[in-house]
């Protein structure tokens, strides 16, 4: 079956098609949208974007492909994104990527096999003076220890 | 000391984020004295007498840059407010956003003013979800009480905010990136000139400044430019908000005066060292300037001019505080991987350069360093300064350089020995 917006989603393409002064810059936040909707930017969605937008498919494929943030494969239902920058290893990313990785028993970049969790490094993310840190989805976790690290995935495992 | 908290006035109160506690606080009083007050030339004059540099990294004056915007021009003048914080170290602009919006909402609305454009995008950095969230509701409530929209505060001016969300890419703080990026393209930086503000986004004229940039300018049009150059040095005035990571007992962010000592700064201020351990090395201003020695912070102050003696950049203001246990060689690693993940990949001394840099350093803490690494390691960094379209290849150069000069037995131990001087 053919990628399609749901009616909301349309409706919020539609708004952001209409606030800049030109219709590419609607872009990434339309990418940013699909990506929330079906959860990666497949090759199928891509050309829907493609197609609704009326630009080529090779420009939306150069944006998709340029930004981190935009998933190209799969990724679990909750993305563990740990900061292994300066600031955080200083302060002990690494044995934070380990121990989350032993608790999932996962290595760094896999999904867990019920496709809950992705464990992934990630660069800098502003937030260095609350080290070490990771982001799950769109939320920031901080000052990590090992006691909060198990309560913040435990509560995710409960919850589904 | 005694100096005025320009940019962090509210945010230890309750709800700062809120508008009633921003005008409660004497909020939005300078736009309604610009607006109804001030010509256009006059309020550009007081961000001119103010003397303000550009607080993202690069320090250029923000009067002398609106100052640039064409009065004839056929196109349309924008704002971008540039909110991308990704440089390493850089986490103070998101307090700005997260406590007091409004005041760097105030301060986007005087610059339009100033430079009469009537669209302003808040580019804002990805993974920043909760402060785009914040930001959003803030618009809906000044634009509730006429603050931002259409006839402000029943004069003629219009205005609108956009808040636009990166999707990861640290090339994207970069101004001309920025705008790329913001026209729905990937955030591969542009030939300057011409500059952004004869053809910027759109390919009208445009200002970009950082958010603790614009956050200054309700405080600078209240008080007067002259007040605030009255702080700090000659040639750094006003204050400037550093945040402080790494072996500190007290991380964060803090609102100092341009020219504060360091050593007070880190005594006093950030509680000295983690759990007692010796002081080995400082990154000033984010991790693209160079690494100083503690020696080479001694009697410093922080301003750009006396940080330039030294040696190294005030940059961003993201200090990096290094204790003794640290392995330099595996520290450059770790930024090297960075830059290499980073780099746009437009221009070959940058693409190929911080490829290959980051490759041997990874052979190197990997135990398996070569002879001729640290030259080569040198010469890529000199090819890789003032070669490109934009300052990531200087930028992703300079740590290698000074890393190089200033721990080189850290370097030669490891290639040697096949493991680190510091950490074994």
């Amino acid at each position: 079956m053919a990628a399609a917006f749901s009616e909301e989603g349309k409706k919020k393409f539609d708004q952001e098609m209409a606030r800049h002064p030109d219709r590419q810059a609607a872009l990434i936040p339309v990418l940013h949208l699909a990506q929330g909707e079906f959860g990666f930017l497949s090759q199928e969605v891509m050309e829907y974007v493609a197609g609704i937008m009326e630009i080529p498919v090779s420009t939306v494929y150069r944006v998709a492909t340029f930004y981190t943030m935009f998933n190209k494969k799969p990724v679990g239902k909750y993305h563990v994104q740990v900061c292994h920058n300066l600031s955080c290893s200083l302060l002990g990313a690494e044995d934070v990527l380990e121990y989350i990785a032993r608790k999932l028993n996962i290595k760094v970049g896999e999904t867990t096999t019920d496709n809950k969790f992705t464990l992934s490094r990630v660069e800098c993310l502003g937030s260095c003076g609350t080290a070490p840190m990771m982001q799950i989805n769109d939320r920031y976790h901080e000052d990590l220890t090992q006691e909060k690290i198990d309560k913040i995935l435990n509560e995710l495992l409960t919850r589904g | 000391m005694e100096f005025p908290r320009i940019l962090t006035n509210n945010i230890d109160k309750p709800d700062s984020h809120r508008i009633d506690v921003y005008i409660k606080a004497g909020g939005y009083k300078s736009l309604e004295k610009a607006l109804k007050g001030m010509s256009r030339d006059e309020v550009r004059e007081e961000v001119k007498k103010a003397n303000i540099r550009g607080r993202g990294g690069a320090g250029f004056p923000a009067g002398v840059k609106w100052g640039f915007i064409p009065k004839d021009s056929d196109k349309p003048t924008y704002l971008c407010c540039n909110a991308d914080e990704g440089e390493p170290g850089t986490f103070k602009d998101r307090l700005i956003m997260e406590k007091d919006p409004h005041l760097l909402l105030e301060g986007i609305a005087l610059c339009c003013y100033a430079v009469d454009s009537h669209l302003a995008y808040i580019y804002i950095r990805g993974e920043f979800c909760q402060q785009a969230s914040i930001l959003e509701e803030a618009i809906e409530e000044a634009r509730a009480k006429n603050f931002i929209g259409q006839k402000i505060l029943g004069t003629d001016f219009d205005l609108d905010v956009i808040v636009f969300r990166g999707a990861g890419a640290y090339v994207c703080g970069e101004e001309t990136a920025l705008i790329e990026s913001i026209e729905g393209k990937a955030g591969q930086p542009r030939l300057k000139p011409p500059f952004p503000a004869i053809i910027g986004l759109f390919q009208g004229p445009t200002v970009i400044n950082n958010v603790e940039t614009l956050s200054a300018i309700p405080w600078i049009i209240e008080n007067g430019g002259d007040k605030y150059a009255a702080i700090g040095t000659e040639k750094s005035t006003g204050t400037k908000l550093f945040s402080v990571s790494g072996h500190v007992n007290n991380p964060g962010v803090y609102e100092i005066p341009m020219g504060y000592p360091f050593d007070k700064f880190l005594a006093e201020d950030l509680g000295g060292m983690k759990d007692g351990k010796q002081l080995k090395a400082v990154i000033p201003g984010g991790s693209s300037v160079p690494v100083m020695r503690v020696e080479e912070m001694e009697n410093v102050n922080l301003d750009y001019e006396s940080i330039a003696d030294a040696g190294s950049m005030l940059g961003s203001g993201g200090m990096i505080i290094i204790n003794e246990e640290t392995c330099m060689v595996n520290a450059l690693r770790i930024l090297a991987r960075f830059y290499a993940h980073e780099s746009c990949g437009q221009c070959t001394p940058c693409r190929e350069g911080t490829g290959w840099i980051a490759q041997i350093l990874e052979r190197i803490v990997g135990g398996d360093g070569k002879e001729g690494d640290l030259k080569d390691l040198g010469e890529l960094a000199d090819g890789m300064m003032g070669q490109t379209v934009c300052p990531l290849s200087d930028a992703a150069a300079m740590p290698v350089k000074s890393f190089l000069e200033k721990y080189r037995d850290e370097f030669e131990y490891f290639i040697k020995n096949k493991r680190s001087m510091v950490t074994g």
